[in-house]
């Protein structure tokens, strides 16, 4: 349900770095997403569809690049990609309590722009 | 025309983020624990806060709420029977609270004098699990009656948990609930979350949720710096 505000903030901020650079249209973003966003891509898409009408980014593609989960390992104490988000052990000792190093994010990456 | 690639590296939360590591220090510097509540529609988080309130103002334990609700003003008018100042956010279909509207609700608030802020968020369990109340406690509330699987389908929720609890343990008979099954599911997403059983009506658990939150505001006021908020 929150995609669309989501997607209005994505688009505003993408909107706002096009113009600083001078450009007359945006023909795609590129976004990273963590498998642990809690953002569904499908109501994303949706969502930012209806977020570009009347913008720089009206008919652009969004193209999103998945983050799987990284967390810190305790025991072994480098960073280790858990076999699952049900299985949020470290894959190789089995500790738990490893902190998230990756997984979360929404983040605006890359745009690509025409001047 | 010529393409070009602009590289941007920003989060989308960024705003809400920024927000919310101010509101963590203000309450840091207060001398206060804020404290998210989440859970599914319905499974007792205002009847727990009433219940924890009151054992807080029997001990002389200040506290404040901000109860987060899409339509009505029931759950602010029931908190406030527990006799504590309650300030409430009717999000009018949105889908969770985030760290502006709790910034806003804190106006003419002396945070000096309460040691605990409860947020009451919207009842979800997917769209608050993104946002930064500058809580320094998250609980997420499990009731028995809603399935031990819940954990497993909402992982990026039970996964931002510090604490989980279950709640309406009362029932756990009637409702068939498996403990083992529930706790297994809970420690697959968040293998390190504390976890609770608690029942409003008839008070178990209540005592180690109280020592809990003692617990938690004592580490939140002796930290440095704030929780890196992945
Ligand atoms: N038996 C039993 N019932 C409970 C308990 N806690 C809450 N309930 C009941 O469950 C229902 C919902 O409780 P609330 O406290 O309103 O739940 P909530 O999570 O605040 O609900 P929303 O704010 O609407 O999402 C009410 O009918 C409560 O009386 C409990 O520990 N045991
Ligand atoms: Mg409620
Ligand atoms: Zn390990």
């Amino acid at each position: 349900m929150h995609e669309l505000s989501i997607a209005r903030e994505l688009v505003r901020m993408a909107e706002e770095a096009a113009r600083a650079n001078g450009a007359r249209k945006v023909r795609e973003v590129r976004l990273r997403l963590g498998a642990l966003s809690g953002v569904m891509e499908e109501a994303l898409l949706l969502g930012y569809e209806a977020a570009c009408r009347d913008t720089l980014l009206e008919g652009s593609r969004l193209v999103i690049e998945p983050a799987p989960v990284r967390i810190h390992c305790p025991r072994c104490r480098r960073d280790v990609e858990p076999e699952g988000l049900q299985l949020m052990y470290c894959p190789v000792c089995g500790a738990a309590g490893g902190t998230l190093v990756q997984g979360r994010e929404i983040e605006l990456a890359a745009l690509e722009i025409e001047r | 025309m010529p393409a070009r690639i602009l590289e941007i590296r920003r989060s989308v939360l960024n705003e809400n983020d920024r927000r919310a590591r101010v509101l963590r220090a203000e309450f840091r510097e207060a001398g206060l624990l804020a404290v998210n509540l989440v859970s599914s529609p319905g499974a007792g988080k205002t009847s727990l806060l009433v219940e924890t309130l009151r054992r807080l103002s029997s001990a002389h334990v200040p506290a404040a709420v901000i109860a987060g609700d899409v339509e009505t003003d029931n759950d602010a008018r029931r908190l406030a029977s527990a006799g504590c100042p309650v300030r409430q956010i009717e999000t009018h279909g949105a889908c969770h609270l985030d760290a502006a509207m709790i910034a806003r609700r804190l106006d003419g608030w002396n945070l000096e004098t309460f040691d605990y802020l409860f947020i009451e968020n919207v009842g979800n369990l997917v769209c608050p699990a993104g946002y930064d109340l500058g809580e320094g406690l998250r609980a997420v509330i499990l009731s028995v009656a809603e399935g031990e699987d819940k954990p497993l389908k909402y992982p990026a929720l039970f996964h931002s948990a510090d604490v989980v609890l279950v709640s309406k343990i009362d029932l756990a008979g009637p409702c068939e609930f498996d403990r083992e099954a529930a706790l297994r599911n809970i420690r697959a997403v968040r293998p390190d979350a504390a976890v609770i059983e608690t029942s409003a009506r008839t008070g178990a658990g209540l005592d180690a949720w109280l020592e809990h939150l003692a617990a938690a505001r004592c580490r939140f006021l002796t930290e440095k710096e704030a929780p890196p908020c992945v």
